[in-house]
């Protein structure tokens, strides 16, 4: 007998493998950690998008903020009279006041120390009764004084360098004379005066008690001499019935604005001399016109009321075509009377204050209130820096600085999605139009138009997509030979893959010229397809079957692709001959005619293009879907003896129906989100029109476009962000539908 | 099979049977047709067309010569043709030919390219000595050489300047070679040298370490650079005299000569007297040329190499950032995390992530990455460059990184995919053996499932390269000066912009000023494209294929 050698024993437990063992346990635990953090920060990564988008877009719905100063008393205003106008400079340093004494005092923001004044030759005996200023943002301003005389000067605020140290130093000058112009001859009180000066006119206008005075002012220079030459001519207006409360110019010099009475304002025409019409203010029969003032621009008034209610008004043509001041919009106050209105310089907004001390802080094309806070004890006179981001109010003896921190005004909800009545537009209307043609500019920045379009392109490229990528999934599904199907498959993944920039290429300088000249056979291959299609599969049926049975069932698509082959080109070469017969040679000026636009690069075009980019989308998905209906299902359906087509329709499509239907959602979804297709086979005008002839902006587009050119942090830049988080939004709400239709989908066929 | 009547027919379904299967068939016209057109305008391009002389005699006008290529042709009903304010004569047939003719000589005439009726040509011949010279500037020449001159005399005349003018052009060609050596490799060099003094001198400033010993240091440094310059500059001068010696002069259609330097000239050839194999080396020389050469005259002529190096190298960036992330990602989701509603809702959300339309990307990838990371990573470590910013603006890294983002989603989608086909048997085999979790990964799960991740980094792979639409706000520009991989420190210059061949497209096709001829190159460039991009769908299909057949096994 033999003994069997034991094997040796391994000791688990020696010191190097219980080191071995525990070096494989950290590693274990390393690599859990590094595989959580890891995969879970790139996760993060992905859904930072979403909130930094949120991020960008959040400002823009946030209201205006007020931080207030110390309030200073400097030791000038002991003499120095009441203020009639505030004004800060471009850097925010110095400011001006305009006293009724007569005198225009400089002082240091920061702290209200004095640096200069500077006493207006006013002739003896007179004082000053009024003052204005030209529009918001120009130099000028126009004293009105008690003999009927006005004088106009302008302040302006040079930077030097002495001792490389920035000095800012105020002066003022009198462009059009030291010696005041006399407005009225007849020496009386300029209770209100306003001006308005272009390069070369200017309009200076006052009214003492009901009489109006206008004077116009053509400054001349002669090219040889260099002499300015002056003409003055006084333009006659009628008296009025009611006292006189505030004069405007408007800056085209066309229109003369008159708030008298109660709440009445005339508008008169300085070109021709006429009135133009007389226009109630308010409806409360109890409540009066109080402050009001012109937006930058000088096309809109902004009045206030006795009630707290600020309107704004301007000029637009009515129905008949006739220019008529209009009421656009209401804002609203706390109640108490306002007490003035000043417009910013840049944009479309205003701040105004009421006899309670309160601010507004308001938008106009934008509709909105941004603040309204108390700040002063009673009725008090403030000024308005040009970047509306300081504010200086003097009240009873105090001066009060504020820094205003209101970034981004002009952009509401309603000014993004509603119809928005823009100065110099007849009516409110949907417009994006974000880049200036002139200064006065103001951005208008409406989605709708956008979103439309991203609609539009949609709409027709699903209507191209939909019904091919449908009834080609349930055919490479349902009846298709596998044999076919795996060399048909690759084609369409091809297809998935074909980079859009090709797509749009191709539509854009191929299709787009070559759908221009080939309109009618187009529509006739729109046509003759389903109809060819039809016969030729008639007609297979009709063929010896010694002929059919060569080709085995399944293989339809392959008869049908010479028949299709055939059908386009006889279409397309039939094309000018149907031109010539129906449409007098050219079906794009017949079309004109009949009053729609035609672009070569239009929807036609978007359509087909993008019908393309989105058919293998909505293919791949939708075949996946009825493919995978249980077999059990349709067997059965066709052991009860129903044919193939009646499975299909009643059964496979009835299960499959909600994963066509995710897979439509998805087409959808990529079809909004798509850029270069339409950015290259539109012309990107962002119209509102489903006109098939004509193209569209997206919002995709818009933003590829706009993006590099917008300032970083400014309004364009987070309503480009917005587009993009809209966009966003939009295909992840349909994507996850669509994904969860499926999911569910999915259960049920399992459970089967 | 008995024939069947129509009402038969429709009752069984076949109707709708056969328009199914025609959308079938429309779909694979569709795409053929599509790859066909560009493939066939893309590569008729380098093809040296026959040149076409002809007297165009149109009814009330003097007749001139024209000689040019026929490219493109088209009936055109005569009744458009009045209407655009043509001198057609009212009687005739119903439909008229408008050829488009190439016409050339852009200095000397009009327009380069020419509609003309087609019955109006009159004497139509291709003259074998009439020559195209395709110029640096100004487009091609169609004409016919007088002579070639050297320093202004003449050398050749008549028969004997064709090959003397092949000589020179070849010299020439050789100069220019050496031309862009010096201004690319050498001046690039001295001018990085330079900037990169300026830099370190602004630092050590910001630092307040700037004193006299740094400072003559720099200065000695600058003094090498100069003189340097100076070399270079001086046989820069010599090469250029050089260059600008020969000259031709030549005869335009209608007898106007013009004098051309041969410094101008690509090539010079004679397309009605070459023969088939002729033509056919000259085509694969131009689409070498093509493929390899910088483009000239705003990116509508020449090559568009330094588009498809950005494009690679862009692509590669990418990949390198994508792959570990996107697989730790899956790895996470597949093996890690506890399987319930929250992956489940990470999952849905990874998946419509690769929905999400690109251009959103983009407008993250600018606002994020440009301004918000590249705009910090200025101000820590290239603060002696402000205000100009080095990353604080649109680069490669940028476009990279954006992409990458863009494309996680299919990565975690494809390698998730893999890791669940890895039969849960496998794991667990190798876990009954005592392999702890993280070694089953490494040995036996990640191997196995490298196909997928393969097949997910193609599949990313082939979307960032023809993606477009992100990439015009991060990074990519229609002429970048210098490609991004050089010999000049650091030599991959991430912050740098760069071209692309998907924007080359866009840009030379859609905001060229000379679209017409543009044209066939934007087609060139778009046939590559599609090729690259359709290879690398092909080997991602062909690779999940074998996938699959390799784990059917395991299923079983």
């Amino acid at each position: 007998m033999t003994e069997n050698p034991r094997p040796e024993r391994i000791d688990f437990n020696a010191p190097e493998l219980q080191r071995k063992r525990r070096i494989r346990a950290l590693k274990d635990r390393l690599t859990r950690w590094y595989v959580l953090v890891g995969g879970l920060a790139v996760l993060a990564a992905i859904t930072l998008i979403f909130f930094y988008l949120a991020y960008v877009v959040a400002p823009l719905f946030q209201g205006a903020k007020l931080t207030r100063d110390d309030a200073q008393t400097p030791a000038w205003m002991q003499d120095s009279g009441k203020p009639m106008v505030l004004v800060i400079e471009e850097q925010n340093q110095v400011a001006m006041r305009v006293s009724d004494k007569g005198e225009a005092l400089f002082f240091h923001l920061k702290d209200g120390g004095e640096i200069s004044r500077v006493a207006l030759p006013i002739p003896a005996g007179a004082q000053v009764t009024s003052v204005a200023q030209d529009q918001p943002g120009k130099p000028l301003i126009a004293v009105g004084l008690s003999n009927g005389q006005v004088l106009v000067f302008k302040h302006a605020y040079p930077i030097s360098y002495p001792d490389s140290k920035k000095t800012i130093t105020p002066t003022i000058t009198y462009p059009y004379g030291e010696t005041p112009l006399v407005l009225d001859e007849g020496g009386r009180a300029l209770e209100h005066v306003n001006l308005n000066a272009s390069d070369t006119t200017l309009i200076l206008a006052g009214a003492t008690g009901t009489q109006l005075h206008v004077l116009s002012l053509t400054q001349s220079e002669n090219l040889m001499t260099g002499e300015t030459n002056r003409e003055q001519s006084r333009i006659d207006l009628p008296q009025l019935s009611a006292a006189v409360k505030a004069i405007y110019v408007d800056p085209r010099q066309q229109w003369l604005y008159v708030i008298n009475g109660r709440a009445l304002v005339d508008v008169f025409d300085l070109r021709d001399r006429t009135l133009n019409g007389r226009y109630k203010l308010l409806e409360d029969a109890n409540a009066e016109t109080t402050a009001s003032a012109q937006l930058v621009g000088g096309i809109s008034l902004v009045i206030g009321s006795s009630r707290g209610n600020i309107a704004q008004w301007f000029m637009a043509r009515d129905v008949d075509g006739e220019m008529r001041l209009q009421h656009i919009r209401d804002f609203k106050m706390s109640g108490a009377p306002i007490s003035q209105i000043t417009a910013e310089q840049r944009r479309k907004g205003f701040i105004a204050m009421d006899t309670a001390g309160k601010l507004g802080v308001f938008h106009s094309t934008a509709h909105r209130t941004l603040l309204i806070d108390p700040i002063a004890s009673g009725p008090a006179v403030m000024g308005l820096s040009p970047r509306a981001d300081r504010i200086i109010v003097e009240d009873s003896g105090k001066l009060l600085p504020l820094s205003l921190d209101n970034p981004h005004p002009e952009i509401s909800w309603s000014a993004l999605w509603d119809k928005v009545w823009y100065e110099n537009y007849d009516e409110p209307k949907y417009v994006w139009q974000s880049t200036a043609s002139n200064s006065d500019f103001e951005p208008k920045l409406s989605l709708a138009p956008l979103t439309y379009g991203t609609l539009k392109a949609a709409f027709y490229a699903m209507l191209l997509a939909a019904p091919i990528a449908v009834a080609a999934a349930i055919y490479t599904a349902y009846f298709m030979a596998p044999r076919m199907r795996r060399k048909v498959k690759p084609i369409i993944e091809l297809m998935e893959a074909m980079p859009t920039v090709i797509l749009g290429f191709f539509a854009g300088l191929f299709l787009a010229p070559y759908l221009e000249g080939h309109l009618p056979g187009i529509f006739s291959l729109l046509i003759f397809t389903p109809i060819g299609i039809l016969l030729a599969g008639f007609g297979w049926t009709r063929l010896p079957d010694s002929i059919r049975q060569r080709v085995p069932e399944g293989w339809e698509s392959a008869i049908l692709i010479p028949v299709i082959l055939l059908i386009g080109w006889a279409s397309l070469s039939m094309s000018p001959h149907l031109e010539n017969w129906f449409f007098g040679g050219d079906m794009r000026s017949w079309i004109n005619d009949r009053g729609i636009l035609y672009d070569q690069r239009n929807a036609l075009v978007v359509g087909i293009a993008m019908g393309f980019a989105v058919i293998p989308n909505i293919y791949s998905i939708a075949e996946d879907a009825v493919f995978s209906v249980p077999r059990g299902l349709t067997l059965g359906s066709l052991a009860l003896g129903a044919t193939p087509w009646q499975t299909l329709v009643r059964v496979v499509l009835l299960t499959a129906s909600p994963g066509i239907f995710s897979a439509l959602m998805i087409g959808m979804g990529r079809a909004v989100g798509e850029t270069m297709i339409v950015l290259m086979a539109t012309g990107n005008t962002p119209i509102m029109d489903m006109n098939l002839f004509e193209g569209m902006r997206t919002l995709a587009a818009n933003v590829a476009v706009e993006m590099p050119e917008s300032e970083v942090g400014g309004s364009h830049y987070r309503v480009l962000f917005l587009a993009a988080l809209v966009l966003l939004m939009f295909t992840f709400v349909m994507n996850t539908l669509a994904e969860l239709i499926r999911q569910r989908l999915r259960k049920q066929y399992s459970s089967l | 099979m008995k024939q069947t009547s129509l009402k038969r027919w429709f009752n069984s379904g076949g109707p709708g049977v056969w328009l199914s299967a025609g959308a079938v068939s429309i779909a694979v016209i569709m795409t053929i047709g599509l790859l066909a057109v560009i493939a066939v305008r893309g590569l008729g391009h380098f093809w040296p067309a026959d040149v076409i002389s002809a007297q165009y005699d149109v009814p009330g006008q003097e007749n001139h010569v024209l000689v040019g290529e026929l490219v493109q042709s088209e009936q055109v009903p005569r009744a458009r043709l009045k209407a655009a304010g043509l001198p057609v004569p009212d009687q005739g047939p119903e439909f008229m030919t408008r050829d488009l003719f190439k016409v050339g000589n852009r200095d000397i005439s009009p327009s380069d390219f020419n509609w003309v009726i087609g019955e109006w040509l009159k004497d139509q011949s291709k003259p074998a000595e009439v020559m195209t010279l395709e110029r640096r500037e100004w487009g091609n020449f169609y004409g016919y050489l007088v002579n070639v001159k050297e320093d202004g005399k003449v050398v050749a005349e008549g028969e004997a300047a064709w090959p003397q003018l092949q000589a020179r052009i070849e010299r020439v060609q050789g100069i220019s070679d050496q031309l862009d050596d010096l201004e690319k490799g050498e001046i690039g060099a001295i001018n990085h040298g330079i900037e990169r003094l300026r830099l370190h001198a602004r630092k050590l400033e910001l630092n307040g370490e700037l004193d006299a010993a740094a400072q003559a240091d720099m200065a000695t440094e600058r003094a090498e650079y100069d003189a340097r310059y100076k070399d270079v500059e001086s046989r820069l001068g010599a090469l250029h005299a050089e260059y600008n010696r020969d000259s031709l002069t030549a005869r335009d259609a209608n007898g106007k000569e013009i004098e051309i330097s041969i410094g101008k000239v690509v090539h010079a050839y004679q397309p009605n007297a070459m023969g088939t194999m002729t033509k056919l080396g000259f085509y694969f020389q131009k689409l070498w040329e093509f493929l390899s050469d910088d483009p000239r005259e705003a990116n509508t002529e020449g090559g568009i190499f330094p588009a498809i190096f950005g494009t690679v190298m862009m692509t590669l960036i990418m990949a390198v950032i994508v792959t570990p992330f996107g697989v730790l990602a899956a790895v996470y989701l597949r093996e890690y995390a506890r399987q319930g509603v929250m992956t489940r809702l990470i999952r849905i959300a990874v998946n419509n992530l690769a929905g999400v339309p690109a251009i959103v990307y983009g407008v993250f990838g600018l606002g994020f990455f440009v301004y918000v990371l590249g705009g910090s990573l200025d101000q820590l470590f290239f603060p002696e460059a402000l205000p100009a910013p080095t990353f604080g603006t649109p680069g490669l890294l940028w476009a990279s990184l954006t992409l990458a983002l863009l494309a996680v989603p299919v990565v975690i989608v494809a390698t998730e995919e893999g890791l669940a086909r890895i039969p849960l048997t496998l794991r667990e085999g190798s876990l009954a053996l005592g392999a702890t979790k993280a070694e089953t990964l490494w040995r036996i799960v990640l191997p196995m499932a490298s196909p997928a991740m393969m097949t997910g980094l193609i599949l990313a792979v082939a979307r960032a390269a023809g993606e477009v639409a992100p990439l015009m706000l991060v990074g990519v520009v229609k002429m970048a000066p210098s490609l991004p991989l050089d010999g000049n420190y650091p030599y991959l210059h991430l912050d740098q912009k760069i071209m692309h061949l998907g924007f080359h497209i866009y840009d030379v096709g859609f905001q060229s000023p000379n679209v017409e001829a543009a044209r066939p190159l934007v087609y060139a460039t778009a046939l590559l494209l599609v090729l690259v991009i359709a290879l690398l769908n092909l080997s991602a299909v062909t690779i999940r294929n074998r996938l699959r057949d390799k784990y059917k096994a395991f299923e079983d």
